[in-house]
């Protein structure tokens, strides 16, 4: 193993990906590392199938969603997206904010796009709202069986009515954000690992 | 509350051992064969002791709480300390020695227990286990390097010849001295810090780190003592290394204080789910008082075993240095471990945080109990020791203790804030565990967050299916509990409020689906969960089952409260059991005529709908009689008009929700005057006339005898033009029926009260659904029937009503009606409050059930 992470050591683009994502050195190391350990056939990619593999993930209710998150668009993600869907978990340190540069787009792991990870799991159809039937969807998987449908129903319903401000009967992003405005979600949506 | 009934439970035992105290006196010589009076002192020692300092520290607790402003400033601990000094003070004079000392014994079994226990079952265990590290880290290295820390200064202290030599200690009874003097103490922690209110995590830091170091205290005590005890001459090396081999021992098998905290903690989730509402209100206030109360005598007793000076010796350098250095180490050894910690934390503590964290190390009874414990023979300066904790205690629960709170405001400590919990909340952090633990997987780092995900499943898996009840395993869902409190507190506010909330919380949601009862399914539902909850009894709630059935009984039962919820009062057996809920229902009945009584006031024109429900409560009034003769002339007018009868369903459907949105706002003292007489006032000549025909139960009159003439009612209110009156011909029934059974012993005959109700109704021109009616009657004396008919007899509300409807309707009704019908289901579910219909609602299962 030791020989291979000094291997590693050259990744693509190295570079200009921790520019983007924030990551240092070490963690992309060690997400390569990762990376190439799902990337069973060694195809320099990964497909579901690769991400299906890993085993807890199955019994994730939200597994498949986040499965799907990284592939936002075709069969396959390389290392430069696989890190950038992780980067939305980078904690936010202090330096983050004060080298806020206006021009620089918004760091992946600013609250913003962290919430924005969390609502496209929730926004399958990516109309930029949660209908009731999404919440119901995603509410059916959080909740298990011993609830029955009719209560789940009234769950949704009630969720999307208590964020819903502007009466269209789905949650916006904007609604979204609001919703959670008083929880500490930069402490909620980050892994510590993954400086 | 709590208090006055700890007061009246201590004065019988305080009454059986004070009377013979009195007597001895008296009786010269008394008769040989009869022994009157006896002094049975010792039979009531301990109990009356115990009653007594109960007593004493719950008057103490009331009389502090009489001045808002000093226990606003003072911590109740620091006035306990000083109440308990007093009287230790008082003792003193009277009796000459001090009596009543705090014994470790009395102190680690019955007093420490119930605070251990009370704190590990409140403590919030998400944010418990999501600290864990540093709680650990706190209790287990910072206690160590508390204890050995200040033993060695206090011994290079007294090598520098600082302390006076008459202390006689060598090293390893400072490293005794050390390790008792070391942990922060979880009663004064708690006293102290729940009136302080800073933010939460700083509060579980400090509390956990408190709670779980005492397990590490009493080892690393006993371990030192048993050193000490040795004799320093005897400890040879291979001593130390069992001395940490028998540390680690000890600490893997926990402490017992340990033990307790982890037991709260542990079996709050599923002792929770498998006993009852009102159960689990006990159990809480149960451990609430014990806790409270333990914590009282604790802080009492440690300011009267203060007061006796035989006990201890003083030596100004040893106190000083002792004070200085546990404030000092404590300092040193959390900015050290906050250092480290911030290396690994998700969230760095700041350095206000340490500020708050050091100067939060209360010491308490738990290091004076330790320090008595001590054997005087081996530990020459044991005296020394124990006037040395006194003060640190004191000078720790009063100075830091009065100090801590000024401090936090002045340093801007984050305060804890309470937001309610949103539904949106809820879902999206469970959203964002899983999401973690989704991406922990995906990076292939076995994390916290993994492990807690490993844990829920098992959690849900194996324990829940083992430890809890079905249904309460069903119910037990994070975000279907807030749903539900969510609920009734909507229902309280509700109520608060008068009934306009819900409304505007809009349960009407354009996003619900077009079902032809949108708002009377989102009421039903609404009811029978916040019903799961605020019944008093589960079992009761497994017998109503799912789907629809379950609404159109919860819909049905509403329907049939309204009309008979007084009725009940009669059946109410004496049994001690269920004194409460016999007082609810007074409650409902006065709730009930207040409203009548508002109704009438406000709802002059409306005759009929007060009619029915007025006459109901007071069966014996002949003012009843000719309200049920009005009733019944409306009835007439309804009979007129051949509308279908279930029509009524909706109508009364909306009487009692307006009942309910009156109940809410009303509070003042009951009047139960003759509103009915007011009322009647109008029609008179019918009254008089009816009034005969109904006395005689000739239940229903014929057409002729009434001019169908529209009330008031009826020309200002559109809707209540068709359906009003209908609702008044079914209430009418019933209240006629009723009363007259009720002075035969209704009790026993219910179905002789379908009986007599069904005659006159089948002659009414129209009554194609007659078997509605009677059940309803029949349905909530006797619940438990619920499940086995559900949907025939009550799924008559408005999509039936409306089929009804508009068979027997002409065809110019029929608009009218059907721009009716979103009407009246809207103002159900507005005017409906969950919490309201509920509390009816659990009554009536219960009552159900147990005849």
């Amino acid at each position: 193993m030791g020989s291979r992470s000094s291997h590693a050591a050259v990744i693509p683009d190295g570079d200009s990906i921790r520019r983007e994502t924030g990551f240092s050195q070490a963690s992309l190391l060690r997400l390569h590392h990762r990376f190439r350990a799902l990337d069973r056939n060694k195809k320099g990619y990964l497909s579901r199938m690769d991400l299906q593999q890993i085993g807890a993930l199955a019994v994730n209710p939200l597994g498949d969603r986040i499965i799907e998150s990284f592939f936002p668009d075709g069969q396959r993600v390389d290392f430069p997206g696989f890190v950038r869907v992780l980067a939305h978990f980078r904690p936010v340190e202090d330096e983050d904010t004060e080298t806020q540069d206006p021009k620089k787009p918004e760091p992946l792991n600013s609250r913003r796009n962290k919430l924005h990870y969390a609502f496209q799991l929730y926004d399958l159809d990516r109309d930029g709202k949660i209908s009731r039937h999404e919440m119901l969807q995603v509410l059916r998987l959080m909740v298990g069986v011993q609830v029955t449908e009719e209560q789940l129903e009234n769950i949704a319903d009630r969720t999307v009515q208590e964020a819903d401000e502007d009466g269209d009967g789905a949650v916006s992003f904007v609604e979204f954000t609001k919703s959670l405005e008083k929880m500490d979600v930069e402490q909620k949506m980050s892994i510590r690992i993954l400086k | 509350m709590l208090r006055a009934a700890l007061s009246l439970l201590a004065l019988p035992l305080a009454g059986a051992a004070e009377e013979p105290t009195q007597k001895p006196e008296s009786p010269g010589e008394p008769p040989p064969g009869l022994e009157l009076f006896r002094w049975q002192w010792h039979e009531v020692e301990a109990p009356y002791l115990v009653a007594l300092w109960i007593l004493v520290a719950s008057l103490a607790k009331i009389v502090f709480h009489l001045s808002r402003k000093v226990t606003s400033l003072v911590p109740e601990s620091c006035l306990l300390i000083l109440l308990g000094l007093v009287l230790g003070g008082i003792v003193l004079a009277v009796a000459k020695k001090a009596e009543y000392q705090l014994e470790p014994g009395t102190f680690f079994l019955f007093l420490l227990p119930p605070i251990v226990l009370d704190s590990g079952y409140f403590m919030p265990s998400r944010l418990f286990f999501d600290n864990l590290g540093a709680i650990l880290t706190y209790a287990v290295v910072g206690t160590l390097w508390n204890a050995f820390t200040t033993g060695a200064a206090l011994w290079g202290l007294q090598q520098a010849g600082l302390v006076a030599p008459r202390v006689q200690a060598g090293l390893l009874d400072f490293l005794l001295f050390g390790s008792l003097i070391s942990a922060v103490d979880p009663v004064a922690v708690l006293a102290v810090f729940e009136e302080v209110h800073v933010n939460e995590t700083l509060f579980i830091i400090v509390f956990g780190e408190s709670l779980l170091n005492d397990a590490v205290t009493v080892v690393l005590y006993k371990v030192c003592n048993s050193f000490v005890e040795m004799g320093s001459a005897n400890v040879q090396a291979t001593d130390y290394l069992k001395g940490v081999a028998y540390l680690t021992a000890e600490m893997a098998s926990l402490s017992a204080i340990l033990a307790v905290t982890m037991c709260g903690l542990g079996c709050k989730k599923y002792v929770e789910a498998n006993i009852s509402h009102k159960s689990r209100t006990t159990v809480k206030y149960t451990m609430k008082t014990l806790a409270s109360c333990a914590e009282t005598v604790i802080f009492m007793l440690l300011g009267i075993s203060a007061v006796d000076s035989s006990k201890w010796a003083w030596d100004s350098g040893l106190v000083l240095g002792t004070l200085i250095f546990i404030l000092f180490f404590r300092a040193l050894g959390v900015v050290l471990q906050t250092w480290v910690l911030n290396q690994f934390r998700l969230v760095p503590l700041d350095k206000i945080d340490q500020v708050v964290m050091s100067y939060g190390g209360l010491r308490g009874a738990v290091a004076f109990a330790l320090v008595i414990l001590l054997d005087r023979t081996k530990v020459p300066a044991k005296d020394y020791f124990v006037a040395t904790t006194i003060v640190v205690v004191f000078f720790t629960v009063i100075v830091q203790g009065l100090t801590i709170k000024p401090l936090v405001k002045w340093l801007k400590v984050k305060r804890s804030e309470h937001h309610k919990p949103t539904l949106n909340q809820e879902l999206h952090e469970h959203t964002f565990d899983h999401i973690l633990a989704a991406v922990e997987d995906v990076v292939g780092h076995h994390g916290y967050h993994y492990w807690r995900d490993r844990w829920e499943q098992f959690d849900k898996k194996y324990l829940s299916q083992l430890l809890m009840r079905r249904s309460a395993y069903r119910i037990r869902d994070q975000i279907w509990d807030v749903y539900y409190r969510l609920n009734i507190r909507d229902a309280i506010s509700f109520v608060d409020q008068g009934g306009h909330v819900l409304s505007s919380t809009g349960l009407t949601l354009p996003s619900m689906p077009s079902r032809n009862s949108v708002a009377e399914t989102s009421v039903t539902n609404l009811l029978r969960e916040s019903g799961s909850g605020a019944c008093l009894d589960l079992q009761v709630i497994d017998t109503v089952r799912s789907g629809r059935d379950r609404e159109d009984a919860v819909m049905h039962h509403l329907l049939c409260g309204g009309l008979y919820k007084p009725r009940r009062r009669y059946k109410a057996s004496c049994s001690r059991h269920f004194i409460s809920e016999d007082a609810q229902e007074r409650q409902d009945k006065e709730v009930f005529q207040q409203n009548m009584k508002r109704r009438l006031e406000s709802f002059k024109s409306t005759k009929h709908n007060i009619c029915f429900t007025k006459s109901k409560p007071r069966p014996r009034k002949t003012g009843r009689r000719k309200k049920d003769g009005v009733a019944n002339a409306e009835a007439t007018n309804g009979k007129h008009r051949g509308l279908g009868f279930q029509d009524t369903a909706a109508v009364i459907l909306t009487v009692e929700s307006e009942e309910e949105e009156e109940e809410s706002d009303s509070s003042e003292t009951e009047k139960e005057d003759d509103e009915g007489i007011i009322f009647v006032a109008r029609a008179t000549s019918e009254v008089l006339q009816e009034g005969k025909v109904s006395g005689s139960l000739e239940v229903c009159p014929s057409p002729r005898i009434i001019p169908p003439s529209p009330t008031c009612a009826e020309k200002e209110l559109p809707w209540k033009s068709g359906q009003g009156d209908l609702a008044v011909y079914v209430s009418s029934e019933t209240t006629k029926i009723v009363p007259v059974d009720m002075q035969t012993g209704w009790n026993q005959s219910i179905s002789s009260l379908e009986s007599l109700a069904s005659p006159p109704c089948n002659q009414a021109p129209i009554l194609t659904c007659l078997p509605p009616h009677p059940r309803g009657t029949e349905e909530p004396q006797v619940p438990l029937h619920l499940p086995s008919d559900p949907r025939s007899s009550f799924a008559f509300p408005p999509s039936l009503a409306k089929a009804g409807r508009s068979r027997s309707e002409s065809s110019a009704d029929l608009p009218q009606q059907q721009e009716l019908q979103p009407l009246m289901g809207h103002k159900d579910h507005t005017h409906l409050s969950p919490g309201t219909a509920t509390s009816h609602w659990c009554i009536q299962f219960n009552r159900g059930s147990r005849l």
